[in-house]
């Protein structure tokens, strides 16, 4: 990305947090981070219809057999918590669970790899990473911020849920309404709110914290002392970093699918 | 020069804060995390066989405990990089 001759640490950072932006004000859009998440949503689309195309009763391959463990995994997760029918819940589990995880996996290319092979066609800005992009993680939460809303009116009627936003926490006393709705729309809207700020914030910090230790060996071409153990100190933080890393990208995509189901379980509790 | 003055002393209260960030929000994920470690490993002890069901919901806690402060180093590292306080003095 940094194809201009010297850039000052400041510069290389921030140039690395500008995204690939299309038009202007409202519609204003981040060609990196749609055409990213799009493209991670179709290959892990394309390996697991693969994989269940050629799947056996048999021994399993490998690629069956992970797919197996990682459908299976997600199928209980949800039946512990979801107890109604959840053959549209669980596989909007594993769906959110796959992407997000492939999304935050962009984190552990090299930091500099996307940027340079979009240099090659000619694009100034890419960032790899969909969901260090406030934009793709607040779209997915107000997605589920829909779902939890269709299982509250499916589970309650409409009548059943107006009628729950205005009575719900502390009582049906006329005057308590008010007080019972602000809170419950402050619970309904906070939501997506801190499913968003989580999932952005962890990837948004990891991905600095990746730029500041590639920073470190930045100035190894003029040869100093201090240049050789920033370049053997970039090279042993960002290993160390990318092993943290993985933990937290697995970790953070569990906690969406998980935290989904949750509210979507919540959501079918009769008051 | 008063300008430079003025940048000067944005920067350093940003300084300031940045430290003050990362350092409570360490101070707080800490905490956290070593008392949901102790007492995850108490009943570890006492009840071996919850320790599946227990290290789920344990990791579960950890990365929601984590967030709060990553989201805090995100927004600190933003201010140390883009301090769009200081994008007033042009």
């Amino acid at each position: 990305m940094a194809a201009e001759a010297r850039l000052s640490s400041t510069e290389y950072i921030t140039h690395h947090l500008t995204h690939l932006t299309v038009g202007h004000g409202f519609w204003a859009l981040h060609v990196d981070t749609i055409s990213m998440s799009v493209l991670l949503g179709m290959i892990t689309l394309g390996l697991i219809y693969s994989a269940s195309r050629n799947a056996t009763a048999g021994v399993p391959g490998k690629g069956q057999a992970f797919v197996e463990v990682v459908v299976e995994f997600i199928d209980t997760t949800v039946k512990e918590v979801f107890h109604l029918d959840r053959s549209f819940l669980a596989p909007l589990a594993l769906t959110i669970f796959v992407w997000v995880f492939m999304m935050n996996a962009m984190d552990l290319l090299p930091l500099d790899l996307p940027g340079k092979i979009a240099g090659l066609f000619g694009l100034t800005h890419w960032r790899a990473v969909p969901t260090a992009d406030a934009n793709t993680t607040f779209a997915m939460s107000l997605s589920v911020l829909c779902v939890v809303l269709y299982y509250s009116f499916k589970a309650k009627g409409a009548g059943g849920y107006v009628h729950e936003l205005f009575t719900a926490p502390f009582g049906s006393n006329p005057v308590l309404w008010i007080p019972n709705f602000v809170l419950n729309l402050v619970e309904l809207l906070s939501k997506p709110v801190s499913l968003a700020m989580r999932l952005f914030g962890n990837m948004y910090a990891g991905e600095l914290v990746f730029m500041l230790i590639a920073l470190l060996g930045a100035s190894f071409f003029t040869f100093t002392v201090g240049s050789t153990v920033g370049l053997f100190g970039q090279i042993a933080m960002g290993a160390a970093w990318a092993i943290f890393h993985i933990l937290i990208i697995t970790l953070q995509a569990y906690i969406f699918m998980v935290l989904t189901v949750v509210y979507s379980a919540m959501a079918t509790e009769h008051h | 020069m008063e300008n430079l003055a003025l940048i000067a002393q944005v920067q350093g209260y940003t300084a300031i804060a940045l430290g003050l960030i990362i350092g409570l929000g360490a101070i707080g994920a800490c905490i956290g995390i070593g008392i949901m470690g102790s007492k995850f490993l108490e009943s570890a002890a006492r009840q071996p066989e919850l320790i599946p069901t227990l290290q789920g919901r344990m990791f579960l806690l950890a990365g929601l405990i984590d967030a709060a402060f990553l989201i805090g180093v995100a927004l600190a590292m933003f201010f140390a990089f883009a301090n769009p306080l200081l994008a007033r003095f042009g």
